[in-house]
């Protein structure tokens, strides 16, 4: 039953999407819908590693801004479709993302971070000095016209981010209520506990490394479009990462959920504040809401709501919920 | 293209390149290489600290003299950090590393945004006798600017050293290092150690701030470059290694700098990275780790 629920709501939310981008006049609804739809996918997509298996990655920039630069490529060197190009994109993140998780055979804890960090940076550079794709001055990119039924290429891409949406939540359900996800937060208790008892904690960490940045490189691909324009100092900005990061830490990372709703509540507060007041505050928004709900609410948006509305017996799977 | 004199002069520079390098790590040293603290604000403050230096030298206080005033302020302000990091993730004992890391994120944020508040997004630079200027040594050309945060860096590096080797307290901050425990048996207050530890950590900043601001122009988002360059320098130094701290600056300072000569500047930040990385890979307790 909860099955058929997920996916009436997410047949009902590609829906809604659609007939937004019919019946709605204003074009802006869709520039800040898209934004908030992309940070969605990116909390959800890190949240697979960084909040199952509990390794924080700080190179989401690196996978997003790789996957930008993979759509430049292919939209310069072959002119490919977009849907290609986020296909490419996505494949390329797996194989980086599989690379990463290599790394945690020998990094745990903030070594792990760390190294993410200094390979978002080596990849930068190397996109800086790469001419074809502009360099360190960025590229301009013509936007193709778009494909039937849509009439304008915003609305397109809305539509797009609106399924990729769906499609990385419904992954990272399903790698949350599986072998998987119980594997992975075995991993994230206790790694060498986990080991020891059989879980193939290699195999699980380089699966969900994989999936993430599947998840976080494809998301790039589009942006390129919508941004008519690409350089790799805001390809790579840092703030995807602590913007990732902190969406999924609000919302809750031990449910699907909690990045969605952390996503959804920051990035919609960061699109009111960039058009009301400057995008400067945006960036403070993001520090002071990341502080204060690590502080004060430390298991995000789902532990509050466990604490304050659940009652107590009906928790008996997760022993994670407040005392 | 290729000339000894070349290489020579890319040598000499990154050595007092590397030499400021470790001076803006060594607090990182004490508070994540010793205590354990995911300070990834550590770059944050130290670009505070380089627009404090700024402030005050608006009233004509010698850079040098004005990062030696704030130091106290930027003491009590890490006594104060400690504290807050302390109450929110030690004493509860929660896992400290996911959140940890993202608190210090977005305190660097925070801190990112204020100084922009405060003093707009150009950069800045202060004016001293000594910068701008150079000096000829045999062939090479240096400036002056390098010679006065080399010298300073050292010094910075030296006291450190020496009172965490020499000192009672600076002896018990190792020991609290090693095992929090055992110095409580001993009858001395770990937390009280640590959070005396974070403070000098913090206060360091204060003078490694006013050597960033003469050694180049800052801007509000600089902390974002350092992050990787101290953390490198720390990690590869071996955690909470103090004269490691100073070969390992030296070492990115000299492969800095050759790479810039040889190849061009933009390839020269992938170099901290990569050298990072390397190190993670290959020895990931540092060169001199405990």
């Amino acid at each position: 039953m909860r099955g058929n629920g997920f996916w009436l709501a997410a047949a009902a939310f590609i829906s809604a999407a659609y007939g937004l981008t019919v019946f709605a006049t204003n074009d802006y609804v869709f520039f800040a819908g898209y934004i908030i739809l992309q940070f969605m996918v990116l909390a959800t997509a890190w949240n697979i590693l960084g909040g199952y298996a509990g390794y924080v990655n700080f190179g989401t920039n690196a996978f997003f801004g790789l996957g930008v630069y993979t759509a430049v490529f292919m939209a310069k060197a072959f002119g490919a479709p977009l849907l290609l190009q986020i296909l490419v994109a996505g494949l390329v993140g797996a194989v980086l993302g599989f690379a990463v998780g290599l790394l945690t055979l020998r990094m745990h804890g903030i070594f792990f971070s760390i190294a993410t960090i200094a390979m978002s940076i080596i990849i930068e550079t190397f996109i800086i000095n790469w001419k074809f794709v502009g360099g360190a001055s960025g590229v301009q990119l013509l936007r193709p016209p778009p494909t039937a039924p849509f009439d304008s290429y915003i609305r397109m891409l809305f539509v797009i981010a609106a399924v990729m949406v769906v499609l990385a939540v419904a992954v990272a359900r399903y790698v949350q209520n599986s072998w998987i996800g119980r594997g992975l937060r075995a991993v994230r208790d206790d790694e060498i506990a986990a080991e020891c008892t059989g879980v193939p904690t290699l195999q699980l960490k380089l699966l969900a490394c994989s999936i993430s940045g599947f998840f976080l490189c494809a998301m790039g691909a589009p942006a390129a479009m919508y941004l008519q324009y690409a350089d790799p100092a805001s390809a790579f900005n840092l703030n995807y990462s602590v913007s990732a990061l902190a969406m999924s830490l609000i919302g809750g990372t031990a449910h699907w959920i909690g990045p969605l709703l952390g996503a959804l509540l920051l990035a919609s507060t960061q699109q009111l504040l960039t058009v009301t007041i400057s995008s400067e505050v945006n960036v403070l928004v993001l520090g002071l809401m990341l502080v204060l709900f690590v502080v004060g609410a430390p298991d995000g948006l789902i532990g509050l709501y466990r604490r304050f509305f659940k009652p107590k017996s009906s928790d008996p799977s997760g022993g994670s919920s407040a005392p | 293209m290729f000339s000894f004199e070349l290489l020579l002069d890319a040598v000499v520079l990154g050595l007092l390149l590397g030499c400021f390098y470790a001076a803006v790590s060594i607090g990182l040293s004490v508070s994540f290489g010793l205590l354990d603290v995911p300070h990834v604000a550590h770059p944050a403050f130290l670009v505070l600290a380089s627009y404090g230096t700024y402030f005050l030298s608006e009233y004509g206080i010698d850079p040098i003299i004005a990062g030696l005033l704030l130091t106290p302020v930027f003491f009590v302000l890490g006594l104060g950090m400690y504290r807050l990091y302390y109450e929110t993730f030690e004493k509860r004992g929660s896992d400290a590393g996911v959140r940890g890391i993202a608190f210090f994120f977005g305190i660097a944020f925070i801190i990112e945004v204020a100084i922009i508040l405060l003093f707009g997004v150009d950069q800045r630079s202060v004016q001293a006798p000594y910068i701008g200027k150079s000096i000829d040594i045999l062939s090479l050309r240096i400036p002056l600017r390098l010679v006065v945060a080399f010298i300073v860096a050292l010094l910075l590096t030296l006291i450190l050293t020496l009172y965490l080797s020499r000192t009672f307290t600076g002896r018990t901050i190792r020991a609290v290092a090693q095992d929090a425990d055992a110095l409580r048996l001993m009858g001395a207050n770990p937390i009280a150690t640590k959070q005396w530890a974070f403070g000098i950590a913090t206060g360091v900043l204060g003078i490694a701030g006013a050597l960033l601001i003469i050694v180049q122009p800052v801007e509000p988002t600089l902390d974002r470059a350092y992050i990787g360059r101290t953390f490198c320098v720390v990690v590869m130094a071996g955690l909470g290694s103090m004269s490691g701290t100073l070969l390992a600056g030296l070492i990115l300072g000299v492969a800095e700098s050759i790479v810039l000569t040889l190849y061009g500047a933009s390839w020269a930040p992938a170099i901290s990275f990569a050298m990072l990385l390397a190190v993670l890979a290959v020895r990931p307790q540092g060169l001199f780790g405990r």
